[in-house]
Parts: structure tokens; C-alpha cells; sequence
């Protein structure tokens, strides 16, 4: 529904922020980790552009919540531990 | 009145048109002053100039028919026409070496010399290769002119200088001492 | 105080006196001594504000806007390829209701490289929102300052204003400037206090998307706030003579229009030396005014239509040229004096293009020329004046 232009701000303001946008939804590819092979040297966590790595003990635990499956960190990974599987696939 | 100053660049040419603005401003006039708008090296011929009136002072054009024409170094004697649109009864600064006579004077103008190197080098103003001549040069200008006073002209080079204002100062009194009309 | 200084010192002082609490520039070329001084200010702690020094003139608005949505006063400045290099955030700015204040050292744009005055790099910006305030003295670029943060910052208006001041020719030259009391400049501008601003702990997104059914509206308010800034900017500036005991004529300044059969429009310093020429002409028995465009946004439309139902002959000198069409103020003005029953003949001149000289004597011959064309009843509407090879001779 259209505002009146008296009814609004100056400019479009939001009061949630924008952790309420659920992202992971647009995700055509899942990265997966085999953490065995990590060498722990954050590339991923730094790359990633959503901040959607955190590290646990050095190591990247990935929120499917958020990431967009973009494979900046699967590109990036020094160890080539992670890998993009297509959503829906085993 | 309309003045312009010539010099090189790092002898503080645009400087020297400050202080006459400033001690044109002490005395109670309207002043603007300003340096030949360009890029700036040092050593390469710089001019500025300097325009004072009673009333406010609206034109903003360059000046291209001064009353007074300084000149801090006599090397641009040769090369720049430092006497290019001065009005016919003119007045002209030239920083020269004591003693010797400067050349081929055109006439209808009044001419005054200093030698604003050797004054600036015995105050240890600049270096004795290249001294920063603009403090002596403005006190011989406070002699030629009869608008601004030596006092404020003192005042300004005290309040301008960055460093050793009374070094500068002395040199500025020394200047106004020494400096002399041409009689041709 | 009364002292003598530059148009970038007199600029750097009215952002001091304005209390700005953040500044960021960009430090090197085409920037000025603006900075340079504020820098000192900053760091001699004669003036209370973070100084950020940043990477690009794109990114010294970006934190500017930063700074301002988190309500704090801003103020940068820039020159020529600096100003167009941040278009892309002085709309950002203005869209998003910021009332940052900015100098433009206003200078031509390369190539030719140049270093020297015209207004092409600021009416190139015509478009981003922001107003626009041209100056003639260092004095006005100073009161001006102080003034547009006051107009910025009212309720009705909240937009963002640049003081365009001509390179060299206020920029390098030397003026005798009144520098205010810091208590009298305290009592007639307030501290700034935004309705709205980012608090900590507390999660906003400003100037979020919106759809194709809202976007207008947001568009109209700006369009109503920059209307409405013309009648604020005349009672900010009343109650600054108020207060300070000088006024600048408003939006647009005529001077001897009142019985004028021809006047020119001019702005920025060029306007200051045409003074002194009409002043001349009027000793000669010539009746000549001259209207001095002081803001091009908000555009004093009504102003315009006052005067030209007023004179025979109307001239007008832009110190640019807007290619494929002639020059912006004259476009603007003429379109602006359309409605009217009585309209002048109207001429554009084009001059001082990067740094030439606009000389007594070409003012002079310009006015004469309107009043010939005047009596002609039109002529020739676009004249570029004093370039070499075309025949006229100005000089």
C-alpha cells in the first residue's frame, strides 16, 4: 500500500536489522568442509563476503542460515578442503 | 594603487606582496593581494601583485598597469619586461649590488635600489647563497612609498615571519636606511 | 576580528567558527589549503572535531555521510576533478537528507589540464541536489558557511549546501575578512540535532530499498524541501544581519537594477568586478544593472521573472558551457522568464573559461553589446567572447 509522501521519513528507514534477511535461501550450491584436511589458515573467514564463517578452534563452521553459496571460500581455501554441492544432492 | 612585485620562485616573492597588503591594511586601507596564478617551482620567474584603496576593493581582474613595480632579483632585468604597462611616472624597487649602476634606465619612471641580498645574508636570513630577500626589499619599499609607515611595516614582517622575526625586522630597518633613489 | 587571509583560509575559519565536529578530506591535488588549515586547527586543538583523512574525494563524502547520519555537523572541501569524482555520493547525500556543507574551489576540467577558475566542475553537479551558493568576496564565502549550515539544518529543509569560491581568484587572493566572535556565531547557530540519526545498540538501515509503489514520494519531499529552501535561506540571512550586521541580497543580488533598461547576470567573483564597471557606465549616463546569480539550487525563479519584466536587455555570462545547448544559468533563466507577459531580449555570453581573464574593459563591452542587441531586438544568442581566431576583438 502507497504512503502519502507526509506519512513518511526523510529518507526509507529500517528499524530490523538486516539479520532478518534469511539468505541462505537464494543458495544454489552448499559448501562443505572436510575439516580433516584444514589447515586452519582463515582464508575462508576473511573471504567470505556475508560473514557467514566463524571460526571454531581455528577451524570454519559455515551458517547455512546465511551463506549464499557463492564458493568465495571453496575458491580461496589454501587446503582445497571445501567443495560446492549442489543443493538437494547427497 | 597597484603594485607588482617580480622574483623567483623560493625568494618569497608571493610573501613580500602579503606584507604590503597587510601593512597597507594596518594603515587603514582596503587591500588585496595576490600571486600570479600558476604552478610554482623554485627558481623560475614568479609574479604577484598587490592593490590598495580607501574604499572596498570589488575588481577582481589582474593588474596590468601598475603605479609601483618591485623587483627582488635583477636577473629578470634581462629576459622579463619588468617595466610592461607601469604607469608614465611610475616607481620602481630593484634589489642591486651596492655601488655598482644599473643599466640602460628607461626614463619618465623613478627608480630606487637596495641590496637586499647583502642586507638579508648580514641577518642570516635565507642562506648566503641564496637569502630570502623579501623582508629587506619591503622595508626599502615603506621608504619609497609615503603610505605606509615604517612602523607598520615592521609590525607586519614581526607577525608574518615564521622564524627569526627579529632578524627580519632588523634586516627590514637596515633596508629602509640604505635604500636610495637613482638620481639619473 | 578583522584580518586579512585567502578565500581557502576564509573557508577553513567559517568551518571553525561553524563548530563542524567531523571533518573529512582528501589531502592531495586538486585540494587546498582549506584542509591544510582546518588540519592545524584540529591538531593545535583549537577546534574540537576528528579530522579523517582519507583515500579519494568519493570517500571523504562517504565518511562524511557516515559521520552525518550518526548526527554529527560535517564539512569537507574539494576542487574540479575531486567534486565529479564523488557525484555518485553528493546524490547519496542530498537523497538521504544529509545537511553536509562543502567547499568547491571551483575550477575547469582537464583536458586542457588546468589549474585556474571556472564553474564547469560545480554546474556539472546542478543535478545531485545539493544547493549551491557562489561567492564574490571572502568574506561572503565565510558568512556563507555559517549561513548555509542554519539553512541545512532546518527541519523543512535538510539538505546539503556547496559554497562554490573561484580558484585563485578567491582561493589565493588575500582580503581583509571579518572573522565573528565564537560566542555570537554560538547564539545564532545552534548545535546539530537531527530527528533521526544511527544510535548505538540500536539497529536502523537508512535509505533501504523501496519499490516503484513509495519511490516517488520520497522524491517529492526533496523536490518540497528545496522549493521551501529559498524562503528559509532569505530569514537565515535576515536574521544574520541581524546579528552580524552584514546581508548579501539574497538569492539573487541586484545591484542598480532598479531603473536599469539592461543588465548582466554573472556570479562569483566576476560579479564583484562588473560592479565597479556598472558603477563606471552609470558615470557615463548609461543605464546598466547587474544581477548576481549567488544560488543556483534553490534557482530564484521568481527573482527572474521581477527583473526581466523590468528591462529591454538581459545578458547573461556563464562560466561554462553545457555542450549541444549554450550555458546553464542562461538555459535555466530564460526558461525561467518564459511565463512572463513582458520579456527582455536575452543574450548568453560565454568568457573566462579556464582562468582567462574577464577583464574591466570585457565587462565593459559585453554590457554594450546587450545594449545594442537590445535595440536591435535580438541577434546572435550565443557569443563566446575572446577567443583567438573569431573576429570580434574584446581586449
Amino acid at each position: 500500500m502507497t504512503k502519502s509522501y507526509e506519512e513518511i521519513p526523510l529518507t526509507p528507514i529500517s528499524d530490523s536489522p538486516s539479520t532478518m534477511n534469511m539468505t541462505g535461501l537464494w543458495r544454489a550450491f552448499r559448501p562443505v568442509v572436510d575439516i580433516s584436511r584444514c589447515k586452519k589458515c582463515t582464508l575462508c573467514w576473511k573471504f567470505c563476503p556475508d560473514g557467514a564463517i566463524t571460526l571454531v578452534d581455528g577451524v570454519p563452521v559455515i551458517d547455512l542460515k546465511y551463506c549464499k553459496g557463492c564458493g568465495i571460500c571453496a575458491q580461496e581455501c589454501s587446503a582445497e578442503c571445501i567443495v560446492m554441492v549442489p543443493e538437494g544432492a547427497e | 594603487m597597484e603594485v607588482r612585485f617580480h622574483g623567483r620562485g623560493g625568494q618569497g616573492v608571493v610573501v613580500a606582496s602579503e606584507v604590503l597588503a597587510k601593512a597597507a591594511f594596518r594603515m587603514g586601507f582596503e587591500v588585496s593581494s595576490f600571486p600570479f596564478f600558476g604552478v610554482e617551482r623554485r627558481g623560475a620567474p614568479v609574479t604577484a601583485f598587490a592593490r590598495i584603496d580607501k574604499k572596498p576593493i570589488r575588481n577582481k581582474s589582474s593588474i596590468y598597469e601598475p603605479d609601483y613595480v618591485v623587483v627582488l632579483d635583477n636577473s629578470l632585468l634581462k629576459g622579463v619586461d619588468v617595466l610592461e604597462g607601469l604607469k608614465p611616472g611610475g616607481t620602481v624597487l630593484i634589489n642591486y649590488p651596492e655601488g655598482s649602476v644599473i643599466p640602460a634606465l628607461k626614463p619618465s619612471f623613478k627608480y630606487y635600489t637596495l641590496d637586499a641580498n647583502a642586507i638579508a645574508a648580514a641577518h642570516g636570513i635565507g642562506s648566503k647563497v641564496a637569502p630570502i630577500v623579501n623582508t629587506s626589499i619591503m622595508g626599502g619599499f615603506a621608504k619609497m612609498c609615503d603610505w605606509v609607515s615604517l612602523d607598520a611595516m615592521l609590525e607586519t614582517i614581526r607577525a608574518v615571519a615564521p622564524v627569526k622575526k627579529e632578524e627580519n625586522v632588523a634586516a627590514a630597518r637596515e633596508a629602509y636606511e640604505k635604500t636610495r633613489e637613482v638620481v639619473q | 576580528m578583522r584580518m586579512v587571509m585567502t578565500g581557502n583560509y576564509a573557508s577553513a575559519y567559517g568551518a571553525k567558527a561553524s563548530r563542524a565536529e567531523v571533518i573529512a578530506a582528501y589531502p592531495i591535488t586538486p585540494q587546498t589549503s582549506i584542509v591544510e588549515k582546518l588540519a592545524d586547527f584540529v591538531s593545535s586543538g583549537e577546534m574540537n572535531a576528528k579530522y579523517i583523512p582519507v583515500e579519494s574525494e568519493h570517500s571523504a563524502m562517504a565518511a562524511c555521510i557516515a559521520a552525518e547520519t550518526a548526527g554529527a555537523r560535517t564539512y569537507t572541501a574539494t576542487s574540479s576533478h575531486g567534486l565529479t569524482l564523488m557525484h555518485e555520493v553528493l546524490m547519496w547525500a542530498s537523497a538521504a537528507r544529509l545537511p553536509i556543507v562543502m567547499t568547491n574551489v571551483s575550477r575547469a576540467m582537464a583536458p586542457p589540464w588546468s589549474v585556474w577558475v571556472d564553474h564547469m566542475d560545480s554546474v556539472a553537479q546542478r543535478d545531485t541536489g545539493w544547493m549551491q551558493f557562489f561567492c564574490e568576496s571572502n568574506q561572503e564565502v565565510l558568512d556563507t558557511i555559517i549561513m548555509a549550515y542554519k539553512v541545512c539544518e532546518s527541519r523543512g529543509v535538510m539538505l546539503p549546501a556547496m559554497i562554490i569560491e573561484d580558484a585563485f581568484i578567491l582561493s589565493h587572493t588575500s582580503e581583509p575578512v571579518d572573522v565573528p566572535d565564537q560566542e555570537i556565531v554560538d547564539s545564532f547557530l545552534p548545535p546539530y540535532n537531527p530527528e533521526l540519526k544511527i544510535e548505538p545498540g540500536k539497529a536502523m538501515g537508512f535509505g533501504s530499498l523501496v519499490r516503484p509503489d513509495q519511490y516517488m514520494e520520497f522524491r517529492y519531499k526533496a523536490m518540497q524541501a528545496m522549493r521551501d529552501a529559498h524562503d528559509r535561506f532569505l530569514r537565515v540571512e535576515k536574521e544574520f544581519k541581524q546579528v552580524f550586521g552584514r546581508e548579501y541580497g539574497g538569492l539573487l543580488d541586484t545591484y542598480r537594477c532598479d531603473d536599469a533598461e539592461v543588465v548582466l547576470v554573472a556570479a562569483g567573483s566576476t560579479a564583484a568586478t562588473a560592479k565597479d564597471v556598472v558603477d563606471a557606465m552609470r558615470e557615463k549616463g548609461q543605464p546598466v544593472g547587474l544581477a548576481r546569480l549567488r544560488a543556483f539550487r534553490p534557482f530564484p525563479h521568481e527573482e527572474f521573472r521581477a527583473l526581466a519584466s523590468k528591462v529591454s536587455g538581459m545578458g547573461v555570462l556563464d562560466r561554462s558551457y553545457t555542450f549541444g545547448a549554450a550555458g546553464a544559468f542562461y538555459t535555466e533563466i530564460k526558461a525561467s522568464v518564459y511565463s512572463c507577459q513582458k520579456r527582455p531580449v536575452m543574450k548568453n555570453y560565454i568568457a573566462g573559461l579556464g582562468g582567462r581573464d574577464i577583464t574591466p574593459k570585457i565587462l565593459e563591452k559585453i554590457f554594450e553589446d546587450i545594449q545594442l542587441t537590445a535595440k536591435r531586438g535580438g541577434g546572435d544568442e550565443v557569443e563566446w567572447v575572446d577567443v583567438a581566431g573569431l573576429p570580434r576583438r574584446w581586449r
